[in-house]
C-alpha cells in the first residue's frame, strides 16, 4: 500500500488567528495511495489543516512537503504545486458563467497546454465517470447541488492530480444527495488515487479510510485504521465525539 | 445553488437615470410615459409651431453629434481608468491601494465644472488644450475615479470561493482575475457603466461652457440669437430626455441579456 518516502508531509506546523491557535504543533505523513480522512467537531482546525497543504492558509511556524517540495519557501512556484493538487470544496465552487464542459477544460487547456479537443475528449471521459454526460452542455445553475459536486470533482480530476483533497465535501448537500458523491469518491479511492479528505461522513471514513486522524482545538489527538478507531477510541475527547455523532 | 455569487447584484454609485426594471412587461410604466410625452411633445410642438421649434430642432441636431462624440471618448477612456483604478483599490499592496484611493478621494472631491475649468483654463495656460479634448480628459478621469468604485463593488461581489477554486486548480493570480472573476464581474459592472455612461451624458452639458459645440451649447447659441429661451430649453431638455431614456431601457436590456446563466 505504501511507499517508504510521504508524498505529504507536515513537521510541527502552526497558526494563529489572533488569540486562537487553529493549528498546533501538527505533525503527519500521507503515503502515496493512502486514503486519510480527518474527522474532528467544527473549529477544531481540520480545513486549516487541510487548506495549508495546498497553500489556500498560509501557517506560520513549521514545514509542509508535497512531493518533494517545501510549499511555503518562497521560492516555490506554488501555482505549479496546486496542478498536482486537485481541491474539492464544500460550495463546489463552479465557475457559474462556464458551462459544464467548459469548467472541466478551462484549466487543462490553459494550464496543461492541452488542445481544446483534447481537453473535451478528457472532460466527457471524466463526465462519465462521474456519471453526469448528459449535463456536459449545462451552466452549474441548472444542477443539483449533488451533481455540481461531481463536476467539480470531474474539474478537479482533469488535471491529473497525484492527490486529492476534499474539504467537507458532502456537508452542503441535501441527504439525498449524499451517496452519488461518496460513490464517486468511494470509486475514486479504489483506482488507487492519493486522497486527504476531512468529513463527517462516519459511513465512508469505515469503508475507504486507511487511516483517520481526529482532530480538535488544532491538535492530532488520534490517528488509527478504521477498526481501532471506531472499535477501541483511546482519547475521552473522541470517545464523546464518536458517542455525539454515531 | 445558494451560491451568493449567483444572487443578481444590482449596484448604483451616481445619480445616474434610474434604470427601467427588464422584468416588468406592463405597457404603461414610468418609463413609457416618459418616451411617449417626451416624442410626443417634440412632434406636437415641430408640428403646430415649426417656428421656432423645428428650425431649433435642425440646428441643435449638429450638437447631438457632439455630445455623443464627446460621451463615448469620454467612457471609453473612463472604463480603462476605472478598471486599473478598482483593482488598485482591491490591491493588498499598500502604496498602489493608497495611490487608487487618492485619486479617488482627491477627484471625487471637487465638482466636474471646476476640473473642466481647471484643465481648460488653467492647464490651458501651459499646454492649450482645445475645447473637446479638455472636456474628454476632465469627464474621463472624474468618471473614471466613479468608475472605479463600480469596478471594486463588482469585483469584490463575486465569492471568495470562486478565487479559490481558480486558484487551487493552479492559476495564477492574473489569470484568476482575467479568466473567472472579471467574465462574472462584468455582469454586475456593465449595467452602472451604462448608467454612469447616461450621467455623463448629461454631464457634457457642462462642457458647453468651454465653446464645444454640443447639444446645450446650440441651444443657448439659437436663443442668444432670436431671443426666445423659454422654447430653446424646452427642446434642449425634450433632446435630452429621449437621448437618456432610450439609452436607460437600452441598459436594462443589455442587463437582462448579461444574465444569461442564470436561467
Amino acid at each position: 500500500m505504501t511507499a517508504n518516502t510521504p508524498i505529504i508531509s507536515l513537521r510541527n506546523v502552526y497558526k494563529f488567528y489572533g488569540q486562537l491557535t487553529a493549528l498546533n504543533d501538527v505533525s503527519l505523513d500521507i503515503y502515496p495511495g493512502e486514503k486519510v480522512v480527518i474527522i474532528g467537531p467544527s473549529g477544531s482546525g481540520k480545513s486549516t489543516l487541510l487548506r495549508s497543504i495546498n497553500r489556500l492558509e498560509t501557517v506560520d511556524l513549521g514545514k509542509i512537503v508535497v512531493d518533494g517540495v517545501d510549499v511555503n519557501d518562497p521560492a516555490t512556484n506554488i501555482n505549479k504545486v496546486r496542478q498536482d493538487l486537485g481541491m474539492v470544496f464544500q460550495n463546489f465552487n463552479l465557475f457559474p458563467h462556464k458551462n459544464v464542459l467548459e469548467n472541466l477544460t478551462l484549466a487543462p487547456t490553459k494550464l496543461r497546454g492541452m488542445s481544446q479537443e483534447a481537453a473535451n475528449l478528457l472532460a466527457v471521459e471524466l463526465l462519465k465517470k462521474v456519471d453526469i454526460s448528459d449535463k456536459a452542455a449545462a451552466y452549474p445553475s441548472r444542477l443539483s447541488g449533488g451533481q455540481q459536486q461531481r463536476v467539480a470533482i470531474a474539474r478537479a480530476l482533469a488535471m491529473s492530480p497525484k492527490i486529492m483533497l476534499f474539504d467537507e465535501p458532502t456537508s452542503a448537500l441535501d441527504p439525498e444527495m449524499i451517496g452519488e458523491v461518496l460513490d464517486v469518491m468511494v470509486n475514486l479511492a479504489r483506482e488507487g488515487m492519493t486522497m486527504v479528505c476531512v468529513t463527517h461522513e462516519m459511513g465512508f471514513a469505515r469503508e475507504v479510510a486507511d487511516r483517520i486522524i481526529f482532530m480538535d482545538k488544532g491538535e492530532i489527538l488520534e490517528e488509527g485504521g478504521p477498526e481501532h478507531f471506531f472499535a477501541n477510541p483511546s482519547h475521552p475527547r473522541l470517545q464523546k465525539f464518536l458517542q455525539q455523532i454515531l | 445553488m445558494e451560491n451568493p455569487s449567483q444572487q443578481h447584484i444590482r449596484i448604483e454609485v451616481s445619480d445616474g437615470a434610474s434604470i427601467p426594471d427588464p422584468k416588468d412587461r406592463r405597457i404603461v410604466t414610468a418609463w413609457s410615459i416618459s418616451i411617449f410625452g417626451a416624442i410626443t411633445s417634440l412632434i406636437l410642438l415641430c408640428l403646430l409651431k415649426s417656428d421656432p421649434f423645428w428650425n431649433m430642432l435642425q440646428f441643435v441636431s449638429d450638437g447631438v453629434i457632439v455630445t455623443f462624440q464627446v460621451t463615448i471618448f469620454s467612457i471609453l477612456l473612463a472604463i480603462p481608468i476605472g478598471m486599473v483604478t478598482g483593482l488598485g483599490r482591491l490591491s493588498q499592496v499598500r502604496a498602489i491601494n493608497l495611490v487608487a484611493s487618492t485619486y479617488v478621494e482627491v477627484i471625487r472631491g471637487i465638482p466636474l465644472l471646476v476640473q473642466l475649468f481647471f484643465i481648460y483654463y488653467g492647464l490651458g495656460r501651459f499646454f492649450g488644450v482645445g475645447g473637446i479634448p479638455a472636456a474628454v480628459i476632465a469627464m474621463s478621469f472624474c468618471y473614471g475615479a466613479y468608475m472605479g468604485e463600480v469596478f471594486r463593488a463588482g469585483i469584490s461581489a463575486i465569492n471568495k470561493g470562486q478565487a479559490e477554486a481558480a486558484r487551487s486548480l493552479g492559476f495564477n493570480q492574473s489569470q484568476t482575475m482575467r479568466l473567472v472573476i472579471m467574465p462574472q464581474a462584468w455582469r454586475t459592472i456593465l449595467p452602472p457603466i451604462g448608467n454612469e455612461f447616461i450621467a455623463m451624458l448629461k454631464d457634457t452639458s457642462l462642457v458647453s461652457i468651454l465653446a464645444v459645440a454640443d447639444i446645450m451649447r446650440r441651444g443657448t447659441e439659437y436663443a442668444g440669437q432670436y431671443f426666445n429661451y423659454f422654447e430653446a430649453f424646452t427642446l434642449v431638455a425634450l433632446v435630452y430626455l429621449i437621448i437618456t431614456l432610450i439609452l436607460s431601457k437600452g441598459v436594462s436590456i443589455m442587463e437582462a441579456r448579461l444574465n444569461y446563466y442564470d436561467r
